[in-house]
């Protein structure tokens, strides 16, 4: 079971047909017993880092993730549930991340406008195994990037200089954009990530 | 670098049926509006806008149901509007995989509906609707689908409600709507320069050539239209062509660069 933690944030019913779409049941899970069970995670989330962090952290799914992660159970993060994976975020400096990767997320500065709300063009700049082809036009809409310590970006996106949009390593990967509103582009990272966790 | 432009189609929906709107009176079926949904989809549209245009003044709340089957099959992002005058409509909409609401005649009323959406969904979320039109030498909110004048400033009300959380503002000229005499670029950029969220310029278009001037003129990040992409008088492809051949960044869509045109559009 590929399981879209529900921490009842955001964007559960679009990423959830996103997978329909592409031919793979994926059930939203809050229950931590059931996200034991599951064999792979994604990690949804939109809006307000500290928003997020909160719900995510009320539904005590912390563990259950920290968790699966150190079990090698593949894990997928988008936008805001990208955000969580690093060890916090300087829009909610009391909101703790789940530092799965090392760094934090930060403001873009030096930008025209924030939010980046729109399509923008990812150059994928590391290889990972789930990620063939993946450069490409995908949606954004975010404030903050994250801004990792150790060489764990795998794609840039140029919005006022080079901005964090893909992350990963052994086992997991995220994306700031959402790949389920990215129409082809983002059906096929999904599909990709999909096949390779099956 | 910045963002791509975006071109916007605007569906206004009764009952899940496509209803032209000019100058917001005489409005009649021409369709259904997953149909044209679908067709813009696959012609490469950024982003949609379904506005039920009837719900404002009837106080009926907007199709939860209807954004729910887009979300079904259609993966870009899309705005519903239209009488939302609670965080709990916003959030029913949000819900069924919508990517933001705008929120017009309901914020004009109640400004804090916009702080509630922002604080519980986020800003990118709530997009503020703006009907304006030029009146005692400013530009005027009017509500109501357009039939209601409130004596407020437009720009006024678009920098108050980005300070409740707006994130992004649609400016939609009530004195070009239904016309094609293009654009309103200055009640635009009037907006457009005195906030920093993006805009969305709507009403008037009728040409490629009015999202080109639209986007060299003002600092709008995204043109909207409706009716000239219901009866083809215009294609999306043909919009987004024109954009990247007047050297402004756009996103190629798919369908466009694999649609024999032989390159794409940005290099």
């Amino acid at each position: 079971m590929i399981a879209i933690v529900d921490y009842g944030v955001g964007n559960l019913a679009s990423v959830r047909k996103a997978f329909r779409a592409v031919g793979h049941d994926a059930e939203l899970v809050r229950d931590t017993q059931r996200l034991r069970e599951a064999r792979a995670l994604v990690l949804p989330g939109v809006g307000h880092f500290g928003h997020c962090s909160r719900e995510f952290h009320r539904y005590e799914l912390g563990p259950a993730v920290t968790d699966a992660r150190r079990r090698g159970v593949p894990i997928l993060g988008i936008c805001v549930g990208m955000q969580l994976f690093f060890e916090g975020s300087e829009e909610a400096a009391d909101a703790p991340g789940l530092g799965l990767l090392p760094g934090r997320v930060r403001k873009m500065r030096g930008v025209p406008r924030l939010p980046q709300i729109g399509w923008n063009e990812v150059q994928v700049t590391g290889s990972h195994p789930w990620l063939a082809a993946a450069s490409g036009w995908y949606y954004f809409v975010h404030s903050y990037a994250a801004e990792p310590d150790a060489d764990v970006t795998l794609g840039t996106v140029d919005y006022g200089g080079a901005r964090t949009a893909i992350v990963g390593g052994d086992g997991i990967l995220g994306v700031q954009f959402h790949p389920e509103k990215s129409g082809p582009a983002g059906l096929r990272l999904i599909r990709a990530w999909a096949e390779a966790v099956a | 670098m910045t963002v791509a432009k975006r071109v916007i189609a605007c569906l206004d929906i009764r009952a899940g049926k496509v209803v032209k709107s000019v100058r917001f009176v005489d409005t009649k079926d021409i369709g259904d509006a997953i149909e044209f949904a679908r067709r813009y989809n696959d012609e490469g549209v950024d982003e949609l806008l379904f506005l039920d245009i009837n719900a404002s003044h009837e106080r009926r709340r907007t199709a939860v149901e209807f954004a729910s089957r887009v979300a079904d099959e259609l993966f870009i992002p899309f705005t519903v509007g239209g009488g939302i005058a609670s965080a709990e409509v916003a959030g029913e909409i949000l819900r069924t995989g919508a990517d933001k609401v705008a929120v017009n005649s309901g914020a004009v009323r109640d400004p804090s509906l916009i702080t509630a959406i922002a604080e519980r969904y986020g800003s990118q979320a709530c997009v503020l609707s703006i009907d304006g039109k030029r009146s005692n030498g400013m530009f005027e909110v009017v509500v109501d689908g357009g039939r209601v004048a409130t004596g407020r400033d437009a720009v006024a009300w678009a920098k108050e409600a980005v300070g409740r959380g707006a994130g992004e503002v649609l400016v939609n000229s009530i004195d070009r709507d239904g016309t094609k005499l293009g654009f309103d670029l200055e009640m635009t950029s009037a907006i457009a320069d005195a906030v920093d969220v993006p805009v969305i310029a709507s009403g008037g278009a009728s040409s490629s050539d009015d999202f080109v001037t639209l986007f060299h003129e003002t600092a709008a990040d995204a043109g909207l239209a409706a009716s000239i992409f219901h009866y083809r008088e215009l294609t999306i492809p043909d919009v987004k062509s024109a954009i990247a051949a007047a050297g402004i960044r756009v996103r190629p869509s798919e369908a466009f660069v694999g649609g024999g045109r032989g390159r794409s559009p940005l290099r």
